[in-house]
């Protein structure tokens, strides 16, 4: 078998078996689950709980059945019930746990009414606004009526008012589309991120492991450095197209069987009922030219490195350059469209996450995303023949300090003189 | 047909590791490359795998440049421990033979067969981190030559090896040898080199000091050592026409002189004085010619 295939089977495989990654895969592959399933989850805890008790001390004896009424439309499971005791009285079976509160109903000067809640905390906060609510829509009812207004003028008032967005370009995406495209699209930027970030660290660790233990001195014995580098490179990538592959698949599955009792819910606002296609094939595009170029970097300055100790300060650079990407599309996520998001999209350090997000959200003519899988490419293929360059001779390069300074050392190395 | 290097110059911007350097290294021998520490031994070694390109001059192996389409038949043992710590014996050393260009099945077979030798097999499903430095140092040679190369280059291959281990391990080189292997190795222990080496070097700060057949340099370097124990005061003898060099021992004293004549004058001057119990001429000991050579240009 060719050496480099033996290089790429033997990273991958070894890799493979290490018991990081299986757990790391496994924890990962759980919580992908459980978050599939969190309603269910959620729901099974709810179940034995009721619904909170509380005690109504209604001290004009009207306004009882009308807020019952209100309250029952907001939470079914409140439980309201009518009190005939005093305040004191009501306080001690609150404390004894009888009740979750009392609430004390009156009419202030204006005959509207008013209200007073007292409960052992004031922490729920959901009740408190569901209350809230009930009480002003109660007090909103009862003051039209003092009003004399009919029931059409009261809906006329709170009719809300109509906008209706239009937008003008032919293809340009539907406020809907674009909210459902926001989060697909939020989720893939956040595994290219994770993805790209994890596996060039990888690489630069892998690297850096075998230099200083020489066994690089006996490889490169062997094989030539740069034939080495990529497939290291690649066997890596394969290992992480694995992993995703495991990590969407697993997502897929497990959200597709929910997806019945989801219906209308949050996934659907974000549009994963379906899933178009062509983001995915970009995201998997970007996601791969990503990880090389990420990837290429890392190895090259995982060479520079003596001790596993310093691979750390020579990557923490590249590592903001991925976060800086991301936050810029953060940003961009809420408005894709601003020109500084469009420049930035054509710098090959951001082009992977910038440009799929773009391509996601809005609806970019065919060349602008072509264009940018073609500046990653020739700044991959740069990078490659600098960073074969430069780990040719790091890897023989041995010293106390592991600074930038190295790679002129290490190109000096790699020449003949 | 030979390991040839021909004025092999490295330079590391002004700085100079290999000055010139000119050996031929003949085929199925046993080579010794002696030097001070920084003496560019291991620069040399790795201009020969082609881990780094000379600055000016050539090596050929059998008369081929060498580079990655002769690394197959070229065995290598750095001096500082290269194996991965955290896998297994068995899986990366067949890995290693492998990328030499080995199949899966020999690899496995030929490794049993040195595990065995180096009464080692339970090491197979260890990992590296958990043997022993001198166990590591084992595996690591087993590395060198699984692949049954034509040159074996072996840098400080005995270090860290206790005295049962050296003898497993010389055992090992001198049955290469008869089975044709040619091997270049360097080291600090000069005994190690008398017992091995046919012929040998002596760098010195990039240059040759020396070179040659060990026979040659021991008759050429002229000097040779006295050691006489008696039973009454030999010291005078520092002072005597001829000597070089002399150290007092408990039992008598150790010279050195600058030819056979003086041996025989001093025997002259001592008989008669009382009894001597030793009286022994000596080659000088490599390390003698060493110590002499290198620490000369010390001065």
């Amino acid at each position: 078998m060719n050496k480099f295939w033996i290089i790429f089977f033997h990273t991958f495989l070894t890799k493979l078996k290490t018991k990081s990654f299986i757990v790391t895969t496994v924890i990962t592959l759980l919580i992908i689950v459980l978050l599939a399933n969190i309603t269910n989850i959620i729901d099974f805890f709810n179940k034995g709980e009721e619904g909170e008790k509380i005690a109504v001390i209604d001290e004009t004896g009207v306004l009882f059945d009308p807020f019952q009424n209100q309250l029952k439309a907001i939470d079914k499971d409140i439980q309201l019930k009518k009190f005939t005791g005093d305040k004191t009285k009501a306080d001690k079976q609150v404390q004894n746990g009888d009740f979750d509160g009392v609430l004390v109903l009156s009419n202030n000067q204006e005959n509207l009414p008013a209200a007073v809640y007292r409960s052992l905390t004031i922490s729920n906060t959901s009740l408190l606004s569901s209350l809230e609510n009930g009480l002003q829509q109660m007090k909103t009812q009862m003051a039209a009526t003092q009003m004399n207004l009919s029931q059409e003028q009261l809906t006329k008032l709170y009719e809300p008012v109509s906008l209706k967005k239009v937008a003008l370009e032919k293809d340009a995406k539907t406020e809907e589309e674009l909210s459902q495209a926001r989060g697909l699209v939020y989720v893939l930027l956040f595994v290219i991120y994770f993805a790209v970030i994890m596996y060039a660290n990888m690489i630069a660790m892998e690297v850096a492991t075998e230099k200083s233990s020489r066994v690089m001195e006996i490889l490169i014995s062997s094989v030539p450095p740069i034939k080495q580098m990529f497939a290291k490179i690649l066997g890596v990538g394969l290992l992480g197209l694995l992993q995703l592959a495991l990590m969407l698949g697993v997502a897929y599955f497990s959200l597709k069987q929910n997806m019945d009792s989801m219906e209308g819910g949050f996934f659907d606002v974000y549009g994963f009922g379906d899933v178009p296609v062509a983001t995915l094939v970009y995201a998997f595009v970007f996601f791969l030219l990503g990880y090389f170029l990420y990837a290429t970097l890392a190895a090259f300055l995982g060479s520079l490195v003596s001790r596993i100790e310093d691979v750390n300060q020579l990557i923490t650079p590249m590592t903001y350059l991925l976060i800086i990407g991301f936050m810029i599309a953060m940003f961009g996520l809420v408005k894709p469209d601003a020109t500084f998001i469009t420049v930035t999209s054509y710098i090959p350090f951001f082009t992977p996450m910038l440009m799929f997000m773009r391509v996601g959200m809005l609806n970019l003519p065919f060349w602008e995303p072509i264009l940018g899988i073609v500046i990653l490419l020739v700044t991959i293929i740069l990078f490659a023949i600098f960073g074969a360059k430069v780990y040719k001779g790091g890897v023989l390069l041995y010293g106390k300090s592991s600074s930038f300074k190295d790679i002129k050392k290490a190109m000096q190395l790699t020449k003949n003189e | 047909m030979a390991l040839e290097i021909e004025h092999v110059s490295k330079r590391f911007g002004k700085y100079t590791a290999v000055d010139d350097l000119s050996l031929s290294i003949p085929e199925k021998t046993i080579f010794g490359f002696l030097g001070a520490n920084g003496a560019g031994k291991t620069t040399t070694f790795r201009i020969i795998l082609g881990l780094m390109d000379a600055s000016s001059g050539n090596v050929s192996w059998n008369g081929k440049p060498v580079d990655y389409s002769t690394s197959d038949n070229i065995g290598y043992l750095p001096e500082e421990r290269g194996l991965y710590p955290k896998q297994k014996v068995k899986e990366q050393l067949i890995f290693l033979a492998r990328l030499k260009g080995m199949s899966k099945q020999e690899a496995e077979k030929e490794l049993g067969r040195w595990l065995e030798r180096f009464k080692v097999p339970d090491y197979a499903d260890k990992k590296v981190e958990e043997l022993s430095k001198g166990n590591q140092q084992k595996i690591q040679f087993i590395a060198s030559v699984l692949h049954k190369p034509s040159l074996l280059i072996l840098d400080e291959p005995f270090s860290g090896l206790d005295p049962i281990n050296v003898e497993l391990l010389k055992q090992a080189v001198l049955d290469l040898k008869e089975s044709g292997t040619t091997i270049v190795f360097s080291s600090h222990r000069m005994e190690h080199v008398e017992q091995l080496c046919e012929n040998l070097c002596i760098l010195n700060k990039g240059k040759t000091v020396l070179q040659g057949s060990l026979k040659e340099i021991k008759q050429s370097f002229g000097k040779k050592n006295l050691i006489i124990h008696a039973d009454f005061d030999v010291s005078f003898l520092k002072e005597y026409p001829g000597v070089r060099k002399s150290a007092v021992t408990p039992e008598g004293i150790q010279l050195q002189i600058e030819g056979e004549e003086v041996a025989g004058s001093i025997l002259q001057e001592i008989v008669g004085r009382g009894f001597i119990r030793k009286f022994a001429l000596e080659e000088p000991s490599l390390n003698d010619i060493f110590i002499e050579k290198v620490g000369a240009s010390y001065e």
